[in-house]
């Protein structure tokens, strides 16, 4: 939902990085306030996974220039671990198998690192477990899945399922999700979106990295955006993810070439 | 690698230090009348004697073995000084005769010995060098009847028992480590658990390195009589010097009918430098033998030191019935070169062994997994199960696993399984977007991959193991 001078969630200032040497982000520019949901759509290679990444810090994703403001802090300058305590949230596209550790665990030693990290008493197993029970219904999750070892043997929607579990016990101002749409049935997708929609408040932000607009048919955004080369070619409402789907990214792409030639 | 993986897993090994004592120690060098020296030193009974030369005749005909999984410059053998004591050590009737020093080294390393300190439920026998410098709770284990006590001074009392097995399951020509150790061991503990009897604690023994040229010799005898009992552990560690010092240990133990002995070690010798300069050549024979029916020997080791490690924790399961388990973790880091593994030997009937082994290498170090298991033609119904995992952190360790398998009756069973992991980079990026530590991180993953073999470990030491390994990785990772 779009807020009036509500508080700037996350700003990006003409941002660049590469990795292994090669430019991949050329300059992205982006302001999200809390309370709304945006949408980077784009073709594959465009740059909008990278841009996930560099978001959360991955070590491969060098940044060569720009800013990143994260609620008045400098994102950047921040490791990974600590910009995750601060609130910046990824669902990964692709979530990790970490055999041996089990999956109550692992959210049990995420979500006590984000408590310690506000000031607030870690938990307990036994407090833990409790808040953990009461999430699960968030993506309708079974929980036999905390007992088994994290993504481990889980199928491509329970893993998506997952990351939203994580989402929902962390509670990130910023949720980042990385294609969370790929690989789900239809299930699996509403689940999944309707997990989203339950966890978006007027406090927080949510920005949604997809390249079909399957999902926008249930989590609705504020703003879209075609990103293309690197950069992030035009931006419009929800309807602009209805042209594309449609008429594909082609024309965009041929509209703001042609656009740069009459400059 | 990463550089904070890397600073993670560099941490300094503490227990380097070297203790300053005067000691009573032979010229370097090993010949016939080193041999009778020792044996003169320690005023040990003929037979002894006998051994320990018919061990050195052996030797000096036997080459050493090279189809391990390791590289090393050749040792010589005349270099090292093969009896050092610390000095003033006469008849120590109690603790508090014991070198403060010594009492305060221990202490250092954190086994206190003195009476208001030690552990509430662990006996311990603490070898310095050559020789024990005290064994703690010997009276109230001998209430019970149970002998534990440095095998030098089970020769003094018990020669009996010490005759009857030693040499028993390891003969003095086994291999050319364990032929050196039979011609010139010079102390260790003897375990002797009476019939029927439950042992009442935890029995431990301590060894300590202190000598930089001095090699370690020591040797282990656990006796179990017929439904019998004991748990024990040894744990080791060497000062940080940049030579390398051999550690040529014999381990033998003997469970007659319905006994069980359960055999836990941690070891944690210097292992050199992260360019592989110094370290503790660990070349070691441990052999359990199931003699009686339904009798059980498990082994449980936490590898995490030594330069080089050569060693398999064995079972020869004679006794029908009777069932052996080794279970395993090796962690290598740096330059260490680990050839790890066990051998269950089948004889009896219906004979039952576990092998569960983990390796854990990091960075540039060679971690393999060597096993035989063999059915012999009267192994009726014998079963064998084996897990070999193997993790690598990071991408320039190795990891390998030689099983050998052989099977001479039908109806034996053996299965085999193995794996291959790997800590990325990604998984810890996982980890930290969750806001979790790389330290954590690898300190969980390695928890989990080990978890079924430090479930094994006795309580205290279980955490212990746990903690040693997180340490040993800190900065390797990545």
């Amino acid at each position: 939902m779009i807020v009036e001078k509500s508080e700037v969630i996350l700003s990006v200032q003409n941002l660049t990085a590469t990795v292994e040497g090669t430019p991949i982000l050329k300059g992205i520019n982006l302001e999200i306030k809390a309370g709304e949901i945006h949408a980077i759509m784009g073709p594959n290679g465009s740059g909008k996974s990278t841009f996930s990444k560099v978001l959360a810090g991955h070590p491969d994703y060098e940044v060569t220039g720009g800013e990143v403001i994260f609620q008045g802090q400098n994102l950047l300058a921040l490791e990974p671990e600590d910009r995750a305590r601060n609130g910046v949230f990824l669902a990964f596209q692709y979530p990790l198998e970490i055999p041996g550790v089990s999956n109550l665990d692992f959210l049990r030693v995420a979500y006590n690192s984000r408590r310690k990290h506000q000031g607030l008493e870690e938990l307990d197993a036994f407090d833990f477990d409790d808040v953990v029970r009461e999430r699960l219904s968030v993506v309708k999750m079974n929980p036999s899945f905390l007992e088994r070892s994290v993504n481990e043997g889980f199928s491509g929607g329970e893993k998506k399922r997952n990351e939203i579990l994580q989402m929902a016990l962390l509670k990130p101002h910023l949720a980042v999700l990385d294609e969370t749409d790929s690989g789900l049935d239809i299930d699996a997708l509403k689940i999944v979106a309707d997990g989203i929609n339950q966890l978006a408040t007027p406090e927080n932000a949510t920005l949604l990295i997809t390249h079909y607009q399957r999902l926008l048919n249930y989590v609705v955004p504020d703003y879209v955006h075609v990103m293309e080369g690197g950069r992030i070619i035009t931006t419009g409402g929800k309807e602009l993810a209805m042209e594309l789907e449609s008429r594909g990214y082609e024309w965009v792409i041929e509209d703001e070439a042609a656009e740069v030639a009459a400059r | 690698m990463t550089a904070s993986v890397k600073t993670l897993v560099n941490q300094p090994y503490k227990y380097g230090f070297v203790t300053d004592i005067e000691s009573d120690a032979i010229p370097r060098g090993l010949s016939e009348d080193v041999v009778r020296l020792i044996s003169a030193k320690k005023n040990e009974p003929e037979f002894m004697l006998e051994f320990r030369l018919k061990a050195y005749r052996q030797w000096l005909k036997m080459t050493e073995p090279t189809w391990p999984h390791v590289t090393y410059p050749p040792i010589n053998y005349q270099e090292i000084v093969y009896y050092s004591a610390p000095k003033k050590q006469d008849k120590l009737n109690s603790l508090d005769e014991v070198d403060p020093t010594l009492l305060e080294t221990f202490e250092k390393l954190g086994i206190p010995l003195s009476e208001q300190k030690r552990l509430s439920n662990v006996a311990v026998d603490a070898i310095f060098d050559s020789v024990s410098v005290a064994t703690t709770f010997k009276e109230q284990l001998a209430k019970e009847g149970v002998i534990f006590c440095s095998i030098s001074e089970a020769l003094q009392h018990h020669p009996d028992l010490v005759q009857k097995y030693v040499g028993s399951v390891v003969p003095v020509g086994d291999n050319y480590y364990a032929a050196l150790n039979s011609a010139v061991f010079t102390d260790g503990s003897f375990v002797y658990i009476p019939k029927n009897t439950k042992c009442p604690m935890e029995l431990s023994t301590y060894f300590r390195i202190n000598n930089g040229e001095s090699g370690q010799f020591e040797r282990t005898l656990i006796v179990a009589e017929e439904g019998s009992s004991v748990s024990y552990l040894e744990g080791c560690t060497a000062p940080m010097f940049d030579t390398n010092q051999l550690h040529a240990a014999v381990v033998e133990l003997v469970a007659l009918d319905n006994a069980e002995i359960k055999y836990s070690t941690v070891q944690n010798w210097f292992a050199g430098d992260e360019n592989g300069k110094g370290g503790i050549y660990n070349f070691v024979t441990k052999r359990g033998l199931c003699a009686g029916i339904n009798s059980k020997i498990s082994w449980t080791q936490v590898e995490t030191g030594s330069a080089i490690t050569w060693k398999y924790p064995s079972c020869l399961l004679v006794g029908d019935n009777s069932a052996g388990e080794f279970y395993s973790v090796a962690l290598t880091n740096n330059m260490q070169q680990a050839d790890t593994g066990t051998k269950m030997v089948h004889i009896g009937k219906n004979t039952r062994s576990t092998i569960i082994s983990k390796g854990i290498s990091a960075g540039r170090s060679k971690n393999s997994y060597r096993g035989l298991v063999k059915m012999g033609p009267k192994a009726k119904g014998a079963r064998n199960y084996s897990q070999c995992d193997s993790m690598l952190i990071g991408s320039d360790a190795q990891a390998n696993t030689f099983p050998y398998i052989q099977v001479q009756n039908k109806t034996a069973r053996v299965e085999h399984e193995a794996s291959t992991s790997k800590i990325g980079e990604d998984q810890l990026f996982y980890f930290s977007q969750r806001g979790i530590s790389t330290e954590d991180a690898i300190s969980m993953m390695i928890s989990g991959f080990c978890q079924d073999v430090f479930s094994q470990l006795p309580m205290e030491f279980a955490v212990e193991a746990d903690r040693l390994l997180s340490l040993k990785l800190e900065g390797s990772v990545g």
